[in-house]
C-alpha cells in the first residue's frame, strides 16, 4: 500500500468545466455517458415504481439513495474519484456488505421453513390451509380474467351483479360489466376475459386457476372463491377462525384453540402447533443451540476439527510437494524443463470442480479405475469409509493444488539473489546449508501471505468437498445429514436447507457468523505475523 | 620405441578420459539423471486422471465400469450424444455469465485501481484498508443471505430475483472489487505518473487518460483479472446452484454435478466428454497465458 508519487490531479488548478458545457465535436464519451445514465435512471425508476407497488420499503429506499448518488456523482463535476469507484462500490455495498449484515441479522431470527413471513401472512396461510368448501354454498357462474399478467375471477352473484377480484385484491363490484350468453361475465372493464377455449386447452393455465383463490373481503375469516372447472365458483371458508384481539386461532371443527407464542408459532394447549409460523427475533438462541443441542454440538465439533485438519493438510502437503518439485526441477542442467513444467501444472489448468467429479468416479468402490488398476480389483470402499474418504479427499486436493505451489515456488526460487548464494558457497556453505539458511527462509517469506490466503480458501473450499463425496459418508445419528468429510461451509449448506428439505436459515447463518469470525481472526493474526517476518528479514 | 612408449601413454590418457567420462556420467546420473526418472513418476501422477477422462470420453459404452480399459475403443458417440442433452445450453450459460462477470470485474477493478492509484482524496487509505478486510470474508459463506435477498428482490424486480442469470452476475460482481483492486492497484502504481502529467498538459481529460493511456499500458493485469474472474465464475457451484433454479439456466458446474450424482455409472461417458470439451479451451487459454498468470497468482490468488 505504498503511495505512488504525489500527483497534482486532485488539486488541478485549471478549472475544468462539465463535459456537457464544453461539448465540441462529436463528444462520444459524453454521449456514451448520457446513454448509460439514461439506462441506469430508467432501470432505477422502474425499480422504484415496482418497489412502491409491492410496498417493499427497504428496496425502495436503497434504490432511491443509490440512484440519487449515481446522478449526483456523474452529473456534477465534484467527487472525481467517486466517478471511478461508484459502480464497484454499489455492487460491493449491495452484494457483499449488505449480505454480511443480513447474515448477521438472520442469525438472530428463527427464519426458516414455517417461519418465513410476518404474523399476518402466517395467519393467512393457516386459514388457507384450513379452507374447506362451505356446505350447500351456492355456485356462481365464473369467468377467468386477466390483467397485466395477473389472473383473477369475475363472478355473477345472487343479485346478478358482476364482482371481480384477484389473489391480491378481494372481490369488488365491477360496474358496466356484461354477462354473456353462457351466463358468465363476458366483458369486465379493466380486465380481459380469458376465452373459455384457452382455459380448457392450456394445462399450465389450468394449474394456476386451480390454485387461485380470490378473497371475498379483506377479512380472511370470510373465506374465498375458488373454482374447479373454470366456469363456476364456490365460496370456501376456513374451518379456522382468527381472533386478532385475543391472538388466537380456533379450529371450529374440533374446538382446539391455538394461541400465538413468542417463538413465532401458534401452539395449542396440548402442545401441537400449526405448520404456519412467523418470523421473530430469537436473540442468541441459534448460537446457543449450536453449542447446547447435544447431537448437533457433538457432530459440529467433529466437523470443526476436520475443517481445521483439512485446511491445514490442504496447505502443508501441496506446499511441501510443490516446493520439493520446484527445488528439484529448478536446475539449469535439465533439458526440457519447460516441457516438464507444462505437464506438471496440467492439473491446475483443469477446472477444479470437474477434477473433483472425475475423482469421484475414479474412487468408486465398485467400478472405479483406482481399485481396478492400482489395487488389482480389490473392493476398497473409498467413499463409504470415513477415514478412507478423508484420505481420498486430501489426496484429490493435493493433486489439484500442488501445481500452484510448484509455480509459485519456482518463481520465488528464480527471484533469489544469486550473489548471496554465490557468496555463501565461497564461504564454504554446502548445498544443504544454503538450502536451510538462505533458500528456504527467503522462499517462505515470499510465499507466506499466499499460504495464509490458501488456508482461508481451503477452510471454505465447498466445491471440492461437495463435488467429491457430498461431504459423506454420513455420520450415524447426526442431525441435518452431516457427513465425515463435511467441512463447516458444506455443513452450513446442509443445515440451511437451501437445496431442499426443511430450511433453518437462522441456525445456518449463526454458524456462518462463527466461521466468518474464525476466518477473519486467522487472517488478521497471520497477516500480522507475516509482516513481522518481513521486518525481521 | 616411440610407438611403445606412446602406446601406454595413450592408453592411460584414454583410460583417464574414459574414467573421467564415466565419472562424469555417474555424477550426471546422481545429480541430474534421476530427476528424469522422478519426472516420469510425477507426470504419471499429474496426467493419469486426464488421460483417463479422455479415454472414458472416447468409450462408446458410456458407463463407469466400461471406462477402465484405457483406449480400448475409440469412438465419438459420447460427444455426439452431448447434443441431445442440455450440455450446450449450460456451456452457453457458463460462457455468458463468466464472460460478463469477467468484463465487469475488469472494468470495475480497473476504474477503482485507477482512482486509488492516481487521485488523492479523503477516505482513500481507509478505503484501501476496508477492501483488504472485506476480501478476507468469502461471499460463499453468506449464501443463505444471498438466497433470501434474491428471493425478496425477485418479488420487486423479477430480473434480479432467483433463477435469473443477471442476478448471478450481479452477485459475482459484488465480490469483484475486493478481490481484484489490490492486484490491479499494485500494477497501476508501476505505470509512471509522468505519463499522466504530460497528457494533462496536452489538455487530456481524466477520462481520456484512463481509457487511452492507462488501460493499454496495464493490459497484462487486465488479462489476468479477466481470466481469474472467468475461472472463478466457471468453477463456482454453491452460489450458481442456489440462484439458478431451472435446468435451462444452469451452468456447467451445476449441470455436470447433476449428471455425476444421479446414476453416476450410466452418465459417465457423457460427463467425460463434457469435461474434455469444457476443459480444453480453459487448458489452452491457461497454458498460453501462463507467464501472466503466474505473475497474477503470486500476487495473491488461489485455485477456485
Amino acid at each position: 500500500m505504498d503511495a505512488p508519487p504525489q500527483t497534482t490531479t486532485a488539486a488541478a488548478p485549471r478549472p475544468s468545466e462539465p463535459h456537457g458545457r464544453r461539448w465540441r465535436g462529436p463528444g462520444w464519451g459524453f454521449l456514451a455517458k448520457l446513454a448509460l445514465m439514461a439506462l441506469v435512471n430508467a432501470f432505477g425508476v422502474m425499480t422504484l415504481l415496482s418497489a412502491f407497488r409491492a410496498e417493499s420499503w427497504l428496496v425502495f429506499s436503497a434504490t432511491l439513495v443509490l440512484l440519487l448518488a449515481a446522478d449526483i456523482v456523474y452529473f456534477t463535476k465534484r467527487a472525481l474519484p467517486l466517478k471511478y469507484l461508484l459502480p464497484g462500490l454499489v455492487f460491493l455495498l449491495v452484494f457483499q456488505i449488505f449480505i454480511f449484515a443480513y447474515t448477521a441479522y438472520i442469525a438472530f431470527t428463527n427464519y426458516g421453513t414455517g417461519h418465513a413471513g410476518t404474523q399476518e401472512q402466517a395467519v393467512e396461510a393457516a386459514l388457507i390451509q384450513g379452507e374447506r368448501r362451505v356446505e350447500d354454498s351456492p355456485t356462481y357462474p365464473l369467468s377467468v380474467v386477466e390483467r397485466v399478467g395477473e389472473l383473477g375471477f369475475a363472478i355473477v352473484d345472487e343479485d346478478g351483479d358482476v364482482l371481480v377480484g384477484s389473489a391480491t385484491q378481494p372481490l369488488e363490484d365491477a360496474r358496466d360489466a356484461e354477462i354473456g350468453s353462457a351466463g358468465t361475465p363476458a366483458e369486465v372493464p379493466g380486465w380481459e376475459v380469458v376465452p373459455r377455449a384457452t382455459v380448457i386447452t392450456d394445462t399450465a393455465l389450468q394449474e394456476q386457476i386451480a390454485s387461485l383463490r380470490v378473497p371475498v373481503s379483506e377479512d380472511p375469516n370470510d373465506g374465498s372463491v375458488r373454482t374447479r372447472d373454470g366456469s363456476s365458483g364456490a365460496v370456501y371458508e376456513s374451518t379456522l377462525v382468527w381472533d386478532a384481539d385475543a391472538q388466537t386461532i380456533t379450529d371450529t371443527t374440533t374446538g382446539t384453540v391455538y394461541s400465538a407464542t413468542d417463538s413465532g408459532s401458534f401452539v395449542a394447549g396440548d402442545g401441537s402447533a400449526l405448520p404456519a409460523g412467523w418470523f421473530v427475533n430469537v436473540g442468541f438462541e441459534n448460537f446457543l443451540r449450536l453449542f447446547t443441542d447435544p447431537a448437533l454440538a457433538q457432530t459440529l465439533a467433529m466437523v470443526t476439527v476436520w475443517t481445521f485438519v483439512f485446511a491445514t493438510l490442504s496447505v502443508v502437503l501441496p506446499f511441501a510437494l510443490g516446493l520439493l518439485l520446484a527445488l528439484i526441477y529448478n536446475d539449469a542442467r535439465l533439458k526440457g524443463r519447460r516441457f516438464l513444467r507444462t505437464l506438471y501444472i496440467l492439473p491446475y489448468a483443469f477446472p477444479a470442480f470437474m477434477s473433483a467429479l472425475l475423482f469421484r468416479g475414479m474412487f468408486n468402490a465398485e467400478f472405479g479405475v483406482i481399485n481396478d488398476l492400482f489395487f488389482f480389483g480389490a473392493d476398497i470402499n473409498w467413499l463409504g469409509d470415513p477415514w478412507l474418504a478423508r484420505a481420498a479427499v486430501v489426496w484429490v486436493n493435493l493433486w489439484l493444488t500442488y501445481p500452484y505451489y510448484f509455480l509459485v515456488c519456482t518463481g520465488a526460487l528464480q527471484a533469489l539473489p544469486q550473489d548471496t548464494l554465490e557468496a555463501a558457497s565461497i564461504d564454504g556453505a554446502g548445498r544443504s546449508r544454503q538450502l536451510r539458511s538462505i533458500i528456504l527462509p527467503l522462499v517462505l517469506v515470499a510465499t507466506a501471505p499466499l499460504l495464509i490466503s490458501s488456508f482461508a480458501f481451503s477452510f471454505n473450499n465447498f466445491t471440492v468437498i461437495y463435488m467429491f463425496n457430498n461431504g459423506g459418508p454420513a455420520i450415524p445419528g447426526a442431525p441435518y445429514a452431516l457427513g465425515a468429510t463435511d467441512i463447516l461451509i458444506s455443513a452450513i449448506y446442509d443445515i440451511s436447507g437451501v437445496s431442499g428439505g426443511a430450511a433453518d436459515y437462522g441456525l445456518a447463518s449463526a454458524l456462518s457468523i462463527l466461521v466468518f469470525a474464525v476466518v477473519g481472526g486467522i487472517s488478521a493474526i497471520a497477516f500480522r505475523q507475516t509482516r513481522k517476518l518481513e521486518e525481521f528479514q | 620405441m616411440s610407438t611403445t612408449t606412446a602406446a601406454p601413454a595413450a592408453s592411460t590418457t584414454a583410460r583417464a578420459t574414459g574414467d573421467r567420462r564415466s565419472a562424469r556420467r555417474r555424477r550426471w546420473l546422481l545429480e541430474v539423471g534421476w530427476k528424469y526418472l522422478l519426472a516420469v513418476v510425477v507426470i504419471f501422477y499429474a496426467v493419469f486422471p486426464l488421460v483417463y477422462v479422455l479415454s472414458a470420453s472416447l468409450n462408446p459404452n458410456g458407463t463407469l465400469a466400461a471406462s477402465n480399459a484405457l483406449f480400448s475403443v475409440i469412438d465419438l458417440s459420447n460427444y455426439a450424444a452431448l447434443g441431445e442433452t442440455r450440455f450446450w445450453t449450460w456451456a452457453g450459460n457458463t460462457l455468458l455469465i463468466g464472460g460478463i462477470a469477467a468484463v465487469g470485474a475488469v472494468l470495475m477493478g480497473a476504474a477503482a485501481a485507477y482512482a486509488f492509484s492516481r487521485f488523492r482524496f479523503a477516505g482513500r487509505r481507509p478505503g484501501l484498508t476496508g477492501l483488504l478486510i472485506i476480501q478476507m470474508f468469502p461471499q460463499a459463506l453468506a449464501f443463505v443471505a444471498i438466497f433470501l435477498m434474491l428471493l425478496a428482490l425477485g418479488e420487486v424486480v423479477p430480473a434480479l430475483g432467483l433463477n435469473s442469470k443477471i442476478a448471478l452476475i450481479c452477485v459475482y460482481l459484488g465480490g469483484a472489487l475486493g478481490v481484484n483492486t489490490f492486484l490491479m492497484y499494485g500494477f497501476f502504481n508501476t505505470v509512471p505518473i509522468e505519463i499522466d502529467e504530460s497528457a494533462k498538459i496536452d489538455g487530456a481529460t481524466h477520462a481520456q487518460i484512463f481509457w487511452r493511456l492507462i488501460m493499454p499500458l496495464v493490459t497484462p493485469i487486465l488479462a489476468v483479472v479477466a481470466l481469474l474472474a472467468f475461472i472463478a465464475a466457471f468453477g463456482d457451484y454453491i452460489i450458481a446452484k442456489i440462484v439458478l433454479v431451472s435446468e435451462e439456466n444452469w451452468t456447467l458446474a451445476v449441470g455436470m454435478y447433476q449428471w455425476v450424482s444421479n446414476q453416476l455409472a450410466s452418465n459417465w461417458g457423457l460427463f467425460a466428454a463434457g469435461a474434455v470439451i469444457a476443459a480444453v479451451p480453459v487448458l489452452v487459454l491457461f497454458l498460453s497465458l501462463q507467464r501472466y498468470i503466474v505473475g497474477g497468482l503470486t500476487a495473491g490468488s488461489v485455485k477456485g
